[in-house]
């Protein structure tokens, strides 16, 4: 067992909370540095898929997780992110500088949807957000000029620098150089997961939280809900962007096809496999997504071969197993991935002492909003 | 006019869907979105015990067949799943009824493969002149079946025992507990009933055309009309249906190509912004 003591105020807030949990990231980071020397081009992909997604979900936990707004249409903006970035390069922009300006664009875009749709309270936000998502499907479609139309637009390797310098090293390419690209995915997810917990860490985070748990205290508390949940909206949109762009870097061929609606309830299901409202829970999320249809593929070839059974037979297994995982977890264990290393890590730091209930949920029950 | 009776019939299955998505709200203030796919698995046990190629049965037996099959399936639902997060925020009812669509989506995928099927039904091929329109026998038994279907259903909840009771718990889970309400096996019976809908308007919407495992998506759409009718109100639900099945085929025809994909959501949009809890609203604001 070990105890921490606070000595300070700051301690509350650090990033880090004892020597310990330094040397644990300090460990993992070096884990991730080391992956794709370790890993086939292969793995390497898979991580790279995986990281983008983790950054997407870091970047709508901000809004579903810690302001508490469910949001059903971040394929959306994911689908600005991307396209943005992309026309961006084509007018000769630098990778380094057009991935941000694309995340500030969506930003803003999202802010600006956020007016109006955030006046909207719950469910409602849910449905009008999913709405959005169906509409930008339709009009990447028809604004051929920016989106090639159903075509969609083929997307050349990343040149860091453009053309300023054009120079091997600056040319980051999926095939080419898979690790410049797990390299530049890592990057921005570090640099994402470092200013989302830093801002969850500052007064703006506690607003954010404060909103979350009840609008009405939160309000009565002398937060300007209205542009903290914009703030919150434009935020997750902007780290969403980012992941816009580097995920048409990484499909090389984009179309509305890469946006559905579909992509939006996935990332959805991802915080919540993962475990909500915690920064850990999007990666975990996304590790799970990224590594199912392999595993289950693998799984099947092993050992369905004897009973006739390939991939092949069940379309969708992967999505039908992926959902039928995240019924159980939101049945038995609601805080996701997240929730069950949290319980496993209680166990071995508090060793004789933990208990079953530790972790139990308060009964609650349902009161209308609606009145007659 | 043609393009109006069309809308109408169309509208009315979006109706019949919303009203499933209202009947559930109404009773436990929970969203269902796999109510699109349990009509999907309606329509396809429907098929299984009519269609020749199956059981071979006749239409009505059939009919009933799949409409108790779904009501005990989803009634099982409920006491089964959703029993465990009973009370919980509406998000995660809302993340279960999707994942739950996904493996419904899967299961029926397994079973009748994913090509169209279509379904034999007594009414295909038949037509009704009508003072010089012409109407489907198809289309008009989906116009009557859903007026009738909503009456019923209003006059439930308005005049029974039980209606009132749903309402209740919809309000106030504790006290409608501690005034002697079965809370849970209300809930149960409402999930039940939404099933048997859910298999009528799947049987309507197969008999249209044909049906694939992903018809379900179809529900979002009905979506957008139980929303812009409200979701605490029942003909309100149906009006929302009428609605987008109408704007869709005139915007289809007269709006530039691709416009009549998004109409049910623009105007779904526009409803969320100025009237946020639909053209029927039933709400308050929240009180303390």
């Amino acid at each position: 067992m070990r105890f921490q003591f606070k000595t300070s105020y700051n301690d509350d807030i650090n990033i880090f909370k004892n020597r310990y949990h330094v040397f644990w990231y300090a460990l993992l980071g070096a884990g991730l540095f080391a992956l794709p020397f370790v890993l086939g081009d292969y793995y390497v992909a898979q991580a790279i898929f995986i990281l983008i997604f983790a950054i997407a979900g870091v970047g709508l936990m901000m809004l579903v997780g810690h302001t508490g707004l469910v949001s059903l249409g971040h394929a959306a903006f994911l689908a600005v992110g991307a396209y943005t970035t992309i026309n961006l390069e084509k007018l000769g922009v630098p990778f380094l500088i057009a991935l941000p300006l694309a995340g500030i664009f969506t930003g803003l875009f999202g802010a600006f949807i956020a007016i109006p749709v955030l006046r909207l309270i719950g469910i409602y936000l849910a449905i009008a957000t999913m709405a959005l998502s169906i509409i930008i499907e339709d009009i990447i479609v028809m604004a051929g000029p920016i989106t090639g139309g159903v075509q969609g637009l083929s997307v050349d390797s990343i040149k860091l620098l453009g053309d300023w310098v054009s120079s091997d090293i600056f040319t980051v390419d999926l095939y080419a150089s898979p690790y410049k690209f797990y390299f530049l995915c890592l990057f921005v997810a570090v640099l994402v997961t470092l200013l989302t917990i830093n801002l969850l860490r500052s007064s703006t985070g506690r607003a954010f939280h404060a909103i979350r748990d009840s609008e009405v205290s939160a309000r009565a508390m002398g937060i300007n809900v209205a542009r903290y949940k914009t703030l919150s909206f434009g935020i997750s949109c902007f780290i969403t962007g980012l992941a816009g762009g580097l995920l048409a870097h990484y499909l090389g061929h984009i179309n509305h096809e890469a946006f559905l609606i579909l992509t939006s309830i996935e990332l959805l299901m991802i915080l919540v496999i993962g475990g909500m409202g915690s920064v850990h829970g999007a990666f975990f999320g996304a590790f799970v997504f990224g590594m199912l249809p392999l595993t289950v593929t693998v799984l099947i070839e092993t050992f369905g071969a004897p009973l006739g059974i390939n991939s092949a037979t069940f379309p969708g297994l992967s999505t039908g197993i992926f959902a039928a995982i995240l019924v159980g977890f939101i049945l038995f264990e609601p805080y996701g991935v997240n929730g069950m290393w949290l319980k496993i890590r209680t166990y071995f730091a508090l060793f004789p002492l933990y208990r079953k209930d530790m972790f139990k949920r308060q009964k609650t029950y349902l009161k209308t909003e609606r009145m007659r | 006019m043609q393009l109006l009776l069309s809308g109408l019939a169309n509208g009315c299955i979006y109706g019949l869907l919303a009203l499933g998505f209202v009947l559930i709200y109404k009773a436990s203030e929970q969203l269902n979105f796999a109510q699109g796919d349990m009509m999907m698995f309606g329509a396809f046990l429907t098929i299984t015990f009519v269609n020749n190629e199956w059981f071979g049965w006749p239409f009505l037996p059939g009919l009933l067949a799949a409409m108790v099959i779904m009501g005990t399936i989803t009634y099982m639902m409920d006491k089964y799943l959703f029993r465990h997060i009973f009370g919980q925020p509406q998000f995660a009812m809302v993340i279960l009824t999707i994942a739950l669509g996904f493996v419904i989506r899967f299961v029926a995928g397994v079973i009748w493969g994913h090509e169209p099927t279509a379904i034999n039904t007594p009414l295909a091929g038949k037509q009704v002149e009508f003072g010089g329109l012409v109407l489907g026998a198809d289309d008009l038994s989906v116009i009557i079946v859903t007026f009738f279907l909503t009456i019923v259903l209003y006059l439930f909840f308005s005049r029974t025992k039980l209606g009132l009771a749903m309402q209740a718990c919809s309000q106030n889970q504790l006290a409608a507990y501690y005034m002697g309400i079965p809370v849970k096996r209300v809930f149960s019976f409402v999930w039940a009933l939404a099933g048997v809908l859910a298999a009528i308007a799947g049987v309507l919407f197969a008999s249209k055309g044909t049906i694939d495992p992903a018809s379900g998506l179809l529900g979002i759409k009905a979506f957008a009309a139980a929303v812009i009718g409200g979701f605490g109100s029942l003909p309100g639900a149906l009006l929302g249906g009428l609605i987008v099945g109408i704007v869709e085929p005139f915007a289809a025809r007269y709006l530039a190509p691709g416009f009549s994909q998004i109409a049910p959501y623009g105007i779904m949009i526009i409803v969320l912004i100025f009237a946020p809890n639909g053209l029927f609203a039933q709400m308050q604001n929240k009180k303390v």
